[in-house]
């Protein structure tokens, strides 16, 4: 593994150069939009919602920044990773390199992204009056299991899209339901238990409330909660990987 | 133990299986009992071996299964029947221009091919300027690769190909690029690479070029393997005869 990794790492840095070029090619306010566009929508959320949830919901703000920034992570992420593989057919139908590298070059692309989102995020807590605490450190490890979620959802999907071009009309769908299940702009407080507990099959979710409780309540989760979001990264990733592995070789008859 | 050895490589291609005809007319068609695929032979049975230093010469109509089977001799595809064992590091140049991106300038491109071809950053920082200077693309650096007239971009192309030192070649029709005196210059560069030592497949259209430079060659006739002979001006002139008529297989 570290040897494959090794022998393309040029390619690899070459192929997140590329991709971040010609992102924001003839745009005028380029790199400016991966700030703007998260700001746009949360302005947006915060003058309708306010009316309907900010009362009782303390530091509002913070709680849609914090579905905000990681929905759309995980949707930008996703849903540029799903065409990354049939937009480089032309190269891996010609060279003999690792398919898997086109998606992993779009989701760096992507982790910069919300990288320089996550900066934004933290002045907009300084502003909304959140106390910074040592636990902010414990933020890593739900960044780090949501890049494994996105890395895995995108290589189910871009091998999916290859075989099926309606999956990206699918997914749009998908990605639309999932917003409305994911508690972005409302709580989940007023739902009985079971509901509750349902809210955590969906791994977006869980990665918004692990932000909103360190964040917001300043406090913990429990180390159930920690086992469960690395269950669900590990569960996105293996079966990504293993559709990978399984129609490596089929990929180019269908692009 | 030979560098490369292929054998009864087939290859399959299927046509209208449900990735194919899409989900509706997949169960449109189950219901109505029509549904079947079409199995596609590109290449069936081929056989052959290549010790170090050789050059084999791939001949054959159009559709004949040539590109298929450089394909499945550069590792890019898997054959669906039959082995391939290669020994060594294998460069193909099956199509010059692919992986160009149209929007990044030149010299970006020329790190991106580069790093396609499995060149090292500093490979390719030292022989940059060697290759713009072959390439006779000086002051064009920064230019959008798109904006590169069809002759320039196949320049480019052939330039960052030919520093590959592989131990295994492979060339699909490449060795004519550009105009008159570009051409006479990138058929002595690959001529040098031939005789480093390269073991060379060469797809080609040219009988006097194979004849001239392969030391065994291989007929392909719609995926069947016609003959595979190290007699390469006796298959040369029996393909010749068929070409002209007065052969039929």
């Amino acid at each position: 593994m570290l040897r494959i990794f090794k022998e393309h790492q040029f390619l690899f840095e070459e192929l997140v150069k590329r991709d971040f070029k010609k992102k924001y090619k003839r745009t005028i306010l380029g790199m400016a939009w991966s700030i703007l566009s998260p700001l746009l929508m949360l302005l947006v959320m915060r003058l309708v919602f306010t009316q309907f949830f900010g009362s009782n919901t303390p530091h509002y703000t913070t709680y849609l920044f914090c579905g905000n920034l990681v929905f759309s992570f995980f949707s930008d992420s996703t849903s540029q990773g799903m065409s990354s593989l049939l937009d480089n057919a032309g190269i891996f139908t010609k060279v003999n390199v690792p398919k898997y590298l086109f998606l992993f070059s779009k989701n760096v692309q992507c982790l910069i992204n919300f990288g320089l989102t996550l900066c934004v995020f933290f002045v907009f807590c300084i502003l909304d009056g959140i106390t910074f605490t040592w636990r902010f450190i414990f933020l890593f490890y739900p960044i780090c299991c949501l890049t494994v979620i996105n890395i895995g959802v995108g290589l189910i999907l871009s091998a999916l899209f290859v075989f099926f071009r309606d999956m990206q009309y699918l997914w749009r769908v998908c990605i639309q339901i999932l917003m409305y299940v994911s508690a972005i702009f409302y709580t989940v407080d007023k739902y009985d238990a079971t509901i509750q507990r349902l809210f955590l099959v969906n791994p977006v979710y869980v990665i918004i409330k692990y932000f909103r409780v360190i964040v917001i309540d300043g406090s913990m989760l429990s180390p159930a909660f920690h086992l469960l979001m690395a269950a669900e990264a590990f569960i996105a990733f293996g079966i990504g990987a293993w559709m990978y592995k399984k129609y490596n070789h089929q990929f180019l008859y269908y692009v | 133990m030979s560098i490369l050895e292929a054998n009864n490589v087939s290859i399959r291609y299927i046509t209208g299986d449900f990735k194919d005809i899409g989900l509706k007319e997949f169960v449109m068609r189950k219901i109505k009992g029509d549904y079947h695929v079409t199995e596609f032979w590109a290449d069936k049975n081929v056989t052959f071996t290549l010790e170090r230093g050789e050059m084999l010469g791939i001949i054959g109509s159009n559709g004949a299964g040539k590109s298929t089977l450089l394909k499945a001799v550069s590792g890019i595809m898997v054959p669906t029947e039959g082995w391939i064992h290669r020994e060594g590091k294998v460069a193909a140049l099956l199509e010059l221009g692919s992986g160009f991106d149209g929007d990044l300038t030149v010299k970006e491109n020329a790190f991106l091919r580069g790093a396609m071809l499995g060149y090292t950053r500093k490979f390719m920082d030292d022989t940059y300027e060697q290759i713009i200077d072959f390439a006779e693309l000086e002051g064009f650096e920064d230019r959008p690769f798109k904006q590169l007239s069809s002759g320039m971009k196949s320049r480019l192309a052939f330039s960052i190909a030919c520093l590959v030192r592989p131990d295994i070649l492979i060339l699909d029709e490449v060795l004519s690029v550009g105009d008159g005196a570009f051409r006479k210059k990138s058929e002595t560069k690959m001529r040098e690479i031939i005789n480093s030592g390269a073991t060379t497949i060469l797809v080609s259209h040219s009988l006097p070029q194979v004849r001239e430079m392969c030391t065994k060659v291989l007929w392909l006739h719609r995926g069947q393997q016609i003959v595979f002979s190290d007699d390469v001006d006796g298959v040369c002139d029996q393909y010749q005869g068929f070409l002209d008529g007065r052969l039929t297989l």
